[in-house]
């Protein structure tokens, strides 16, 4: 057993231990198990905002994207910034709903908002579908960076195994608690981690950051800006636009939301967030470092660049270090992810559909999904084909097209009707699931548009569907819905109410 | 415990929430023409940086103004 090996060993046995203390003292309904019975404040909600937002993505693709893409990579640093800053104002409204009607889901907002349980059923089903391929990147990404990390000495699938079983224990054990206290560790590692190596690198390998980045201009001309074809301003600018605009309406961000105490907690991570979203900035550092350092990695090997310099540069304990904290980028999101997918599907799935469940068994399924969810991730990521890159990929599109609902639902009067959310979201839905798989791009669309509206992001289409369909049939059904709304009573979300 | 849903009060300074996305985002185009370094950091790279930076001040500036603007009971802890 290598240096290596053992640190990451280390650092897995403190995080499970970590997340299995943080039970304690606490009886676990499904408020207590998926939402830490709304008693975080700002520190907590910090580090689960923080933890979740900074995934292997963030880690791997925002090196690989630096590496392999260049200017382009700088979209992923734009769109939290541009989300936090509408966050300051979104996120109070939501949590003050979720509050005073003790909604434990995101598809329980829509459910209360709109007066619809199959609005509810069609948001859950939107969600597993963006959620579990999530989940599946980051055990992919969990085997990656511990098989690398540990040179080769542990197998990419014994990872995927070993993480998911820890993950499937802590979370049914502990639930949200267990994610907020390992996020407490990531959140160092990983800040400590990714700005010690992206300030290291460059001024080791280049002799500082404007040498490096003047040798990478010589070597390869118009790496630093955005082409004029393809990745362009245009797209950048939308791509930024349609990721922040997603940002909150992932179901695991949007149910960290209901953990807060209280609404002052949204306004001071408001002004925390973006700075801690600068990590970011040294992670692109060492992909443009591994540019000339670690050349010849193409396709989805540009993920393994920080990685491989890493392994070119320092010795076994610092990659220990290394690989630890990738280890954690991949536990703390997944065991979200699990949380809000498994409550998801009790809560707005199991409870609707059969008669008379009570709170206990909606908590007790939501634990025993997690193992389901968990063991179903794993066989997808150590044999998943094509499919679920696709899934992948149109996971981001396809929760933006709970934005339109979500924000017309902000009014003090309804102005928009249940049915015109649904047909809206299977609109949006619909597309997105066209475009992706049929590789529709604007260029393909419109031949003869010019090339500023060629290179628009292609999700802007879905969710111009999306809204264009909410609109009309929030016309065409419109009067005699809202009227026989606003004289009904809400629809009891838990039975204690019903 | 409120039942209804009220919004917070819409003040002008909220607008200060607006400039951070815009400043960031309308920039690109221009800064992207720009090939030299600044402070190291190619200009489009610096530019966002910045703008992330400015980001939280102005949520900081916001939240300041907003403590001012006599908190509503109950409501802040």
């Amino acid at each position: 057993m290598n240096a290596a090996l053992a640190i990451i060993g280390f650092f897995f046995v403190v995080a499970v231990a970590l997340a299995l203390l943080a039970r304690r003292g606490h009886e676990m309904s499904l408020e207590q198990w998926s939402l830490g019975g709304r008693g975080f404040g700002t520190i907590f909600v910090f580090l689960l905002m923080a933890g979740e937002i900074y995934t292997t993505f963030t880690f791997l693709g925002g090196s690989g994207w630096a590496y392999g893409r260049g200017a382009p990579a700088l979209y992923i640093l734009c769109y939290g910034a541009i989300a936090y800053c509408m966050s300051y104002f979104l996120l109070p409204v939501i949590w003050r709903y979720a509050r005073d009607r003790r909604l434990v889901s995101q598809a329980d907002f829509f459910v209360e908002k709109y007066e619809s349980r199959a609005l509810g059923i069609l948001v859950a089903a939107v969600s597993v579908a963006a959620l579990v391929p999530y989940l599946v990147l980051q055990l992919k990404g969990l085997g990656i960076i511990v098989s690398e990390a540990s040179f080769g000495s542990v197998r990419p699938s014994v990872a995927v195994w070993a993480g998911a079983i820890a993950l499937m224990v802590y979370v049914v054990i502990s639930g949200v608690r267990g994610s907020a206290w390992t996020a407490a560790l990531k959140d160092i590692m990983i800040f400590g981690v990714a700005v010690g190596i992206g300030i290291y690198l460059p001024l080791h390998y280049y002799g500082g950051y404007a040498e490096m980045f003047a040798r990478i201009e010589a070597a390869k001309p118009g790496f630093l800006t955005l082409p004029d074809h393809g990745s362009s301003p245009t797209w950048f600018i939308s791509t930024v636009l349609l990721s922040a605009l997603g940002f909150y309406m992932w179901p695991q961000y949007f149910a960290s939301v209901y953990t807060a105490k209280s609404e002052d907690v949204f306004r001071k991570n408001a002004m925390m967030l973006p700075l801690y979203q600068l990590v970011i900035l040294f992670v692109f550092l060492t992909g443009f470092a591994a540019v000339l350092v670690v050349p010849g990695l193409t396709g989805s090997d540009t993920d393994l660049s920080l990685l491989r310099i890493s392994r070119n540069t320092f010795g076994a304990p610092m990659l220990g270090l290394i690989g630890a904290a990738g280890l954690l980028t991949a536990l703390v999101p997944g065991s979200m992810i699990l949380i809000s997918a498994a409550t998801i599907l009790a809560q707005n799935v199991y409870r609707p559909l059969s008669k008379g469940a009570t709170d206990r068994t909606v908590s007790v399924l939501a634990r025993a999904l997690v193992p389901v969810i968990a063991l179903v991730a794993v066989v997808l990521a150590l044999r998943g084909g094509s499919a679920i890159v696709n899934l992948l990929l149109m996971g981001y599109n396809l929760v933006t097209q709970l934005f339109p609902a979500v924000v017309l639902s902000l009014f003090r009067r309804r102005v928009m009707t249940a049915t015109g959310a649904f047909a809206g979201i299977v609109a949006g839905v619909s597309t997105v699931a066209y475009i992706s798989l049929s590789g529709t791009s604007l260029a393909t669309l419109l031949p003869w548009a010019p090339d500023a509206v060629k290179d628009l992001n292609v999700g802007i289409v879905a969710l111009m569907m999306n809204v264009a369909v909410f609109a009309l049939v929030t016309l065409a059904t419109g009067r005699r819905h809202v009227s026989q709304q606003s004289a009904a009573a809400p629809l009891p979300l838990t039975s204690e109410q019903s | 415990m409120a039942t209804s849903i009220a919004p917070f009060r819409l003040r002008k300074y909220h607008w200060l929430a607006v400039i951070p996305p815009i400043g960031m985002l309308a920039g690109v185009p221009f800064v992207n023409r720009v090939h030299t370094l600044v402070l190291g950091l190619p200009v489009l790279l610096s530019w966002i940086v910045g703008w992330v930076v400015l980001a939280s001040a102005c949520m900081a500036l916001l939240y300041a103004l907003d403590h001012r603007a006599a908190p509503e009971p109950g409501e802040r802890q």
